[in-house]
């Protein structure tokens, strides 16, 4: 019981990252119609940066928040100078274009900062909480993780729902001729959506990082895992996404305690081929069937 | 106000107008009629920079509209609507018509939740509920457009327009599907509305076109067959030929 609690608890805590990386996923997949397979290089390019930051003697709050506001640019740079001019081109350029930023990000990534695999720090401990004698199985970074996550949630749910530059975000994005004759600078919109999802993703990166270090490549499991969630949840449903992210991130730890860890990769393929052939369109959405 | 003098615009080499020219001066009705495929909507897609005529010049206020981006025209004072409704679904009508209010750049405010943000939010929102009141759904501010009648969907068009606050309204089709007295209504809120704003329409109800409008024109194949006040568009040959036909020879 004590182990699949542990498992369990594993799950979640993984299974948030991979959330935030979905969540990414969608906002991107919703405003532009693009799966963007370079956010997680995105990630661990800006995770390279915080950790350039701290290891010249920045507190880990200010790498941190270089990350993510190094996120937010990277994304909308990328929106405005290399996915805009493929925006009205079949999607199959705008696969080709992530997946070309995927590769010169890892390429660029060991020029600039080494491509051994590096440990990443933590800004509280990874040990578990101990109650008297007994150890939970739960540490103060886990909480962390989850808790970051959460409230980057709540934030952008906020932003969208609550703020009119969250409605005309939606509203560019739903339909972007109409809102251009609204008076809504459909560019913008996208840019900005761009960039938070890449902050997202930043997030994600400089939480996944203490556990999978830091090499680069270090993310390309995560975006699997967190692409897979975002694919269960029916790519469309920020609320999907995250669920099946979580789901995601139980699965494969049950598999990595319970029948081996070398198998917890294959597991998350597994789900994703399992999800496209059974319910292509997803477990959350009712819409017709979406080509991947 | 608007002038539009004689634009070509072409697409794949078919002519799609062809030296069309259109005069809406303050707080007139401008009526645009002509067959399926005359190059009405075109029309308005070349004033909404949509589409980039090859020749010939659109100014509004004196200033040229040739380049201006779509989005900047609802900040100078133009407002449209769609042939189609155009509703956002996954909006509630407040919400809807709330995104016609031309934006600002306000970003960071609105982020971080400044007072000020949340402020102008409530402005917004007042000012949404006063449109929907003046159309006359205020009552489904909260409802999703998908659940209602088409005329209630078409008035909550026009509240959304009407953000803008503009100076000059053009409704694309705006009695298309609508009954009877619907469109009596039209009528009446486009007599109310003339007193803040010019309006041009194009419109297959030829009836509502010739009750309402101060001037109509009148296009075929691309091309102005005729222009004038209704008397005198409705006595037109060429135009009874070419699109009227009988039906409006006995109105």
């Amino acid at each position: 019981m004590r182990l699949f609690v542990i498992y369990t608890v594993d799950g979640i805590t993984n299974g948030m990252v991979y959330a935030a990386v979905a969540l990414a996923l969608v906002m991107i997949w919703r405003a532009t119609r693009i799966i963007n397979y370079a956010q997680g290089a995105m990630a661990m390019f800006t995770t390279y940066i915080a950790l350039v930051v701290i290891r010249h003697g920045a507190p880990y709050w200010l790498g941190f928040l270089v990350a993510l506001a190094t996120g937010l640019v990277l994304g909308a740079v990328t929106e405005r100078l290399l996915v805009r001019p493929v925006e009205s081109r079949p999607p199959l350029n705008a696969v080709i274009l992530s997946l070309g930023v995927l590769i010169l990000l890892e390429a660029v990534a060991p020029m600039l900062f080494g491509g051994q695999t590096q440990s990443f720090p933590v800004p509280v401990s990874n040990i578990d909480f101990v109650v008297g004698t007994t150890s939970l199985p739960v540490s103060p970074f886990a909480v962390f993780t989850v808790g970051a996550v959460l409230i980057a949630m709540l934030l952008l749910f906020l932003v969208f729902q609550r703020t009119t530059l969250g409605l005309r975000m939606r509203a560019a994005a739903f339909n972007p001729e109409i809102a251009r004759i609204l008076g809504i600078r459909v560019g913008r919109m996208l840019t900005l959506g761009w960039g938070l999802a890449a902050l997202l993703g930043a997030l994600a990166g400089m939480l996944a990082a203490p556990a999978v270090y830091l090499y680069p490549s270090n993310m390309d499991e995560v975006l699997v895992f967190g692409f897979t969630g975002a694919i269960i949840g029916g790519l469309e449903s920020p609320v999907g996404a995250v669920t099946g992210a979580v789901g995601v991130g139980l699965a494969l730890s049950y598999v990595s305690g319970y029948i081996g860890a070398d198998l917890a990769p294959l597991g998350g393929f597994v789900i994703l081929i399992l999800v496209l052939m059974l319910r292509p369109q997803g477990l959350f959405s009712f819409g017709r069937q979406r080509q991947v | 106000m608007l002038e539009v003098a004689g634009i070509d615009v072409h697409f794949d080499g078919v002519v799609a107008l062809d030296g069309v020219s259109l005069t809406v001066r303050e707080h007139q009705i401008v009526g645009v009629i002509g067959p399926n495929g005359a190059g009405k909507t075109t029309l308005f897609n070349a004033v909404s920079s949509f589409v980039t005529p090859v020749t010939g010049t659109i100014t509004y206020r004196g200033r040229s509209l040739i380049g201006v981006p779509t989005w900047r025209l609802a900040h100078l004072g133009i407002a449209r609507t769609l042939q189609g409704l155009g509703l956002f679904p996954t909006l509630t009508v407040l919400e809807n018509v709330i995104a016609g209010a031309p934006s600002r750049a306000r970003l960071a405010a609105d982020m971080l939740g400044f007072p000020g943000s949340d402020r102008r939010t409530e402005t917004l929102r007042e000012e949404a509920m006063a449109n929907l009141t003046e159309l006359g759904v205020a009552d489904r501010a909260g409802a999703y457009p998908g659940v209602l009648p088409h005329g209630v969907q078409k008035r909550v068009i026009i509240a959304r327009a009407l953000m803008a606050r503009p100076s000059l309204l053009l409704l694309d089709e705006p009695a298309s599907g609508l009954s009877a007295s619907d469109v009596n209504e039209l009528i009446e809120l486009l007599r109310t509305l003339r007193e803040r704003m010019a309006i041009a329409l194009v419109e297959h109800h030829v009836d509502m076109v010739m009750a309402v409008s101060d001037t109509i024109t009148v296009l075929n194949l691309g091309q102005v067959i005729a222009s004038g006040p209704p008397d005198e568009i409705r006595a037109n040959s060429d135009v009874a030929s070419a699109y009227l036909g009988q039906a409006v020879a006995h109105a």
